[in-house]
């Protein structure tokens, strides 16, 4: 029901609001309404018990000290979120065609469609953001020693992550298909076939075949699109489950109470 | 649960007193079951994914074809400097198909490998033998110059400077009704001795032919 402004009246006139228990027990379709969002949790929580879940990840103890620097992996978290939904967009209009569809597609989006251009920029440069991110909470980690015991394992999949982000790199670079992402390819392949023994198969691998051919260009676009984002999401999982897990450490610059009736005090 | 390590007085069901056992029966039937229920998922699981997984690195053992490709007509190509022809290497994808190749007739004064029906035209490749990138051929300098990491070749595609592991490769070349023809790429060692093609990067001098094989994918 709209209610009207109340009208400039002095607070002495004004009728008292009603007491509690004074309503006839009946819900309103206002009550309702006003409520409505809460059974609709209510409703969901009542058959899947995630509330439990959500509990679980969000109320966390946290040591003391916790600071900006604890942010980093939330900041690159984002990042890989903005390049994931800008992603699906651009998706819609490119092209993996390498007799000049794809750079075709690519200049279409930059010079034609509606916020094209802004929605690439954000793809291109928040690909340098989320890699300059990642390396920063390495080294958040690294400096607070949180990859001692027991997070070695949360240590070993962040460094997972770290090859994949670089996999997204390397294969989303050669998209645009104009000479720089060309030729950067070509010498990133050979790279890759510089290692002894398995390099040439792998360089053969990349490429679908011995010379950068008509295949190369969508086996790329399929790892950047499909493949590696399924892994970095599903890892970026693993990866917070354990810090929920585990508990974040303590900035190493705080030591431990050493009295023992301080420290029971603090607890 | 299993009860594969569990100690038994016996190996047979019915000695176990598990009801309804069959005479010389000695697999449970829950173990059974749960081998069957693995073994049906394994089944599953392979049946898309080794396909799959084939599929992925089946390119690395697929030989792709070669086609000859005219350069031009034998009296186009001096014997003491190089000639730039545009050939085709991958059919279908148009620019990022083509590539540089730079030909000259035999100098049986320069060239010291032994002549045969497949060098009596040199066809370097304009690809550096450090990582790919484009060499050109500078004329004034005598020179294969690579715009990316400072290479540098002599008249005979050798490096004089610069990373790369080795020579530049060449193509077999042949003459077919007064026309040259370009054919397949091979690479050459320091000694400029013929080797399966390799990538860029890859070294063939000693231990390297070896630590860097020539693959089914462009043997020849
Ligand atoms: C896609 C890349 C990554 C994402 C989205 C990500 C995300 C996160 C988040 C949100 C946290 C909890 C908050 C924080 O401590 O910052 C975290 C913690 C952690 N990350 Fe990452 N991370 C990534 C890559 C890495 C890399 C490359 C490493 C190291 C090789 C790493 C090692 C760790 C460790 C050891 C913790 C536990 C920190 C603690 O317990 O105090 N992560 N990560
Ligand atoms: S690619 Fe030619 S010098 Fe590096």
């Amino acid at each position: 029901m709209p209610k009207l402004p109340a009208p400039p009246v002095p607070a002495a006139l004004k009728a008292p609001p009603p007491r509690p228990g004074d309503g006839n027990g009946k819900a309103t379709p206002l009550d309702h309404a006003a409520e409505a969002g809460i059974s609709v949790v209510d409703w969901v929580d009542e058959r899947t018990s995630l509330s439990g879940a959500a509990r679980w990840m969000m109320f966390r103890k946290v040591p003391k000290g916790t600071n900006w620097f604890y942010t980093l992996g939330s900041a690159t978290m984002f990042a890989f979120l903005s390049q994931a939904v800008t992603g699906v967009f651009l998706a819609m209009f490119y092209k993996p065609d390498p007799s000049g569809g794809a750079y075709e597609s690519i200049r279409h989006v930059t010079n034609e469609v509606f916020l094209g251009q802004f929605v690439r920029g954000m793809h291109k440069w928040g690909s340098s953001v989320m890699v300059i991110l990642v390396f920063l909470h390495m080294g958040r980690t690294f400096f607070f020693g949180a990859y001692k015991y027991p997070r070695e394992l949360n240590w070993l999949i962040g460094v997972v992550l770290l090859i994949l982000t670089m996999v997204m790199s390397f294969t989303g670079y050669l998209l645009p298909f104009d000479q720089r992402a060309y030729w950067a390819t070509i010498v990133g392949v050979n790279i890759n076939g510089t290692g002894p023994l398995l390099g040439p198969y792998l360089s053969d691998f990349l490429r679908g075949g011995p010379e950068f051919g008509a295949v190369t260009l969508s086996r790329f676009y399929a790892i950047h699109m499909m493949l590696v984002p399924g892994l970095i999401a599903a890892l970026i999982g693993a990866h917070l489950y354990l810090v929920a897990k585990l508990g974040t450490t303590a900035p190493p610059w705080l030591k431990a109470e050493k009295n023992p009736e301080l420290r029971k005090a603090k607890a | 649960m299993s009860d594969k390590h569990r100690k038994h007085a016996s190996r047979y069901t019915s000695d176990r007193k598990i009801p309804g056992a069959f005479e010389g029966e000695t697999v449970t039937r829950r173990r059974f079951m749960t081998g069957t229920t693995h073994a049906a998922g394994a089944i599953a699981a392979a049946s898309f994914a080794l396909p799959a997984l084939g599929f992925a690195i089946g390119p690395i053992f697929k030989e792709t074809p070669h086609k000859w490709e005219t350069a031009g007509p034998t009296d186009m190509f001096p014997d003491n400097n190089y000639i730039p022809v545009v050939i085709t290497l991958t059919p279908g994808i148009g620019e990022a198909g083509k590539t540089t190749v730079y030909v000259r007739k035999r100098n049986p004064s320069i060239d010291l490998e032994k002549p045969d029906s497949l060098n009596q035209y040199i066809a370097i490749t304009s690809r550096c033998a450090h990582l790919g990138c484009p060499v050109r051929w500078v004329d004034a300098a005598e020179r294969f110059i690579c715009p990316c990491h400072g290479g540098v070749y002599d008249l005979l595609g050798r490096r004089v400077g610069g990373p790369p592991v080795r020579p530049l490769d060449r193509f077999y070349t042949r003459v077919v009704d007064g026309f040259v023809q370009i054919g397949a790429r091979y690479s050459v060692n320091s000694e400029l001795q013929r080797f399966s093609p390799r990538d860029p990067g890859e070294p063939i001098d000693g231990i390297g032919q070896y630590l860097y094989p020539s693959r089914p994918s462009i043997r020849r």
